[in-house]
């Protein structure tokens, strides 16, 4: 077993399923001979050869939409998408057929492809090179949002995905690639995809999260146990579909729930959650549920991005909220 | 200064408006009676679309796409390609895909608003119609990928129109499929009108044909309304693309004769000069010409296949019309693999339970 990054790990993972199923290619801009800008796919090219470490053309939708016909015609296709904010081109080609081709065709063709894509602030990039989709995404019947915290999540859902019959789309935080490192076994074990992933259990209240927010998050109950507020985390893991059970069961243990995105706050995949407490979980609460969010705002260039990224400040101050209501 | 590139665009024409060849026929050609199943199959393509138009006139079926006038572009692509080949195409192409086992019942289905209609029963491996204008151009670009990796003697063909000729997918498509030389045709049909808007306000370029050559691919222009012309070129691109040569671009010239669908009304933006000339050049009428010159067809021959369509025809309407409508809980059936808990919830929200 090694101790690795989640970068490596996605690396990992993609050279176990390469190796384990001769029809996955991976293809994207950069992919092959440079690695890609992250080096998520560094050394495929060597160990794959050409023809399925694809180095694409510039344009965002034509590598989804290629990744759309080799699915249906059998291959399974892992395309990286540079940067999340350059996803926005392809969300025609997701939205309107990779989601729908298993449905409108009645079960006869199906699309199982993965769209990579680093997603998320904290790395003092440029403009378009901090944004946070996931719930334009999660709105998109048909396919699966998955978003891993850990290099060890990293590895198992990307596998799960890779593995999965359907569209996924696999967004990977891009200031956890290289924070910390992970016992990873490269066993080729997959992990549960459609499933919250519970990652410190707590009895005051219930911390949400996913992405490099359920890495802020856990840090922030860790801190928060000094002041004797005992909180556990959830991490999302998988956005859609939501596993709300493992959410509602938390809060019907803690009353109170603090939910944690960087993504702007309105429409966000945080309103979603509060929405089904609402709806499922409201005899549970003993306090309203506190969204910390990044601002409706655009996302701000890197001397500011500090105060628009939600902090362990920030989330603190929610929680004590929650904790001090009623 | 240097001329570092230039190009040349190909038009090809065998038969003109009058029925009368202009050139050698070539060896599928050669034979006026090889011709009559060709014929037989444009006669069907358009008795379909008279019914389709009448259902949907009189509330039995949604809106309807017709291909008249595109008949010698459908014949074409179907006749020419093989089995095993995949076809990627818009709503226009219900013709080609009638050649290649989808059934008239299918299309009623699909253009009645159900999803069953998608569910090919043949060619199960072509792409379900696709509604948004060159989304798939990019698809066959990944099909034809896969058959190149596998070595598989198989072409993706991607049909489309001159409005898709516009689109930025069409283009990255283009050259992508130059980058990698895939074996893949594209058949852009220029029928003149993307809904509303003429050719001429679509594209400054002399040719769709010739955006082929700025991705590095063959691209030429045929005489749509003339069958021998779009099938010997479908012959050539997809001999040579089969064999490892690559892919082309055949841009067909044509024009719609109906409105864009049963919910347009083209006389609010084209005048009646305009359509009653195009009826002069429209493909059935100039292969039925040249075939009753070469004395292999006759009235009475179009009398009886007429009444063989219409049979058929309506066999496959009365078999939509008696199909009851799908149970409401298929709207999740086949939306995912294994449809998560999260979505069976909301399937049982909609069984009421």
């Amino acid at each position: 077993m090694a101790q690795i990054t989640l970068v490596e790990a996605v690396n990992l993972a993609l050279k176990r399923a390469m190796h384990d199923d001769p029809s996955i290619v991976v293809l994207g801009q950069d992919v092959g001979v440079d690695g890609g800008v992250f080096r998520a796919t560094l050394g495929l090219l060597e160990q794959f050869g050409v023809e399925r470490v694809i180095d694409t053309p510039l344009a965002e939708a034509l590598i989804i939409g290629t990744a759309i016909g080799m699915a249906v015609e059998g291959l399974k296709p892992v395309a990286e998408i540079q940067f999340a904010g350059f996803a926005y081109t392809t969300l025609d080609q997701v939205l309107n057929h990779a989601g729908r081709m298993r449905h409108r065709t009645r079960g006869r063709l199906s699309c199982p492809l993965v769209m990579r894509t680093p997603c998320g602030a904290g790395i003092h990039a440029p403009e378009h090179h901090s944004e946070s989709p996931e719930a334009m995404f999660a709105h998109i019947p048909g396919i699966r949002v998955v978003y891993p915290s850990s290099p060890r999540r990293a590895y198992g859902l990307l596998l799960a995905a890779i593995r999965d019959p359907d569209p996924v789309v696999f967004l990977e935080p891009t200031r956890l690639y290289r924070l910390f490192k992970e016992d990873v076994e490269d066993d080729g074990q997959s992990l549960a995809l459609d499933s919250c992933y519970t990652l410190r259990e707590g009895n005051d209240v219930t911390l949400v999260a996913w992405g490099a927010m359920a890495y802020e998050a856990l840090a922030t109950a860790t801190d928060l146990a000094e002041e004797g507020i005992d909180a556990e985390v959830i991490d999302v893991a998988t956005l859609k579909p939501l596993d709300m059970d493992t959410i509602l069961a938390s809060v019907a243990k803690t009353g109170r729930c603090v939910v944690v995105t960087e993504a702007a706050r309105t429409c966000s995949f945080a309103s979603e959650i509060a929405a089904n407490l609402a709806e499922d979980g409201l005899l549970s609460l003993l306090a309203p549920v506190q969204r910390v969010t990044g601002y409706d705002t655009v996302v701000p260039l890197p001397r500011l991005e500090k105060h628009y990224m939600p902090d362990k400040d920030r989330i603190a101050r929610a929680v004590r909220k929650a904790v001090a209501f009623g | 200064m240097t001329i570092v590139a230039t190009f040349e665009i190909r038009h090809l024409r065998f038969l003109d408006e009058h029925g009368n060849a202009v050139q050698p026929l070539p060896e599928f050609a050669r034979d006026a009676k090889d011709l009559i199943p060709l014929y037989r199959w444009m006669a069907l393509m358009r008795a379909y679309d008279a019914k389709a138009v009448a259902l949907q006139r009189t509330g039995q079926l949604g809106t309807f796409a017709s291909l008249l006038g595109q008949e010698a572009i459908n014949a074409g692509i179907g006749s020419a390609m093989r089995p095993e080949d995949t076809f990627l195409m818009t709503y226009r192409e219900n013709g080609a895909q009638l050649m290649r086992g989808v059934t008239l019942k299918d299309f009623f289905l699909y253009w009645g608003g159900d999803e069953r209609g998608s569910d090919f029963s043949g060619s199960r491996h072509d792409f379900p119609i696709c509604v948004t204008i060159a989304a798939h151009a990019t698809h066959a670009v990944g099909v034809a990928y896969a058959m190149k990796l596998r070595r598989e003697p198989r072409v993706a063909v991607c049909a489309l129109g001159d409005g898709a000729s516009s689109k930025g997918d069409f283009y990255e498509a283009l050259n992508a499929a130059g980058v990698w030389q895939l074996p893949l045709v594209f058949v852009v049909t220029d029928n003149r009108w993307a809904i509303s808007v003429p050719r001429v306000r679509q594209s400054g370029a002399q040719t769709l044909a010739q955006k082929a050559i700025a991705a590095g691919i063959e691209g030429l222009q045929v005489d749509g309304n003339d069958v021998i012309a779009v099938r010997h070129a479908m012959d050539e691109a997809l001999a040579k693309a089969r064999s490892g040569g690559g892919p082309t671009l055949i841009e067909a010239l044509t024009y719609r004769l109906s409105d864009h669908t049963t919910a347009d009304d083209a006389s609010r933006y084209r005048n009646a000069d305009e359509v009653a000339a195009a009826w002069k050049l429209e493909p059935v009428l100039r292969l039925r010409t040249y075939l009753m010159k070469c004395e292999v067809w006759s009235r009475e021959k179009e009398d009886g296949l007429l009444r063989e369509c219409n049979e058929q025809i309506q066999a496959a309407a009365q078999a939509y019309l008696d199909m009851p409508a799908p149970d409401m809980t298929q709207m999740f059936d086949q939306l995912y693999a294994r449809l998560p808990p999260a979505v069976g919830k909301q399937r049982d929200e909609v069984l009421g339970e």
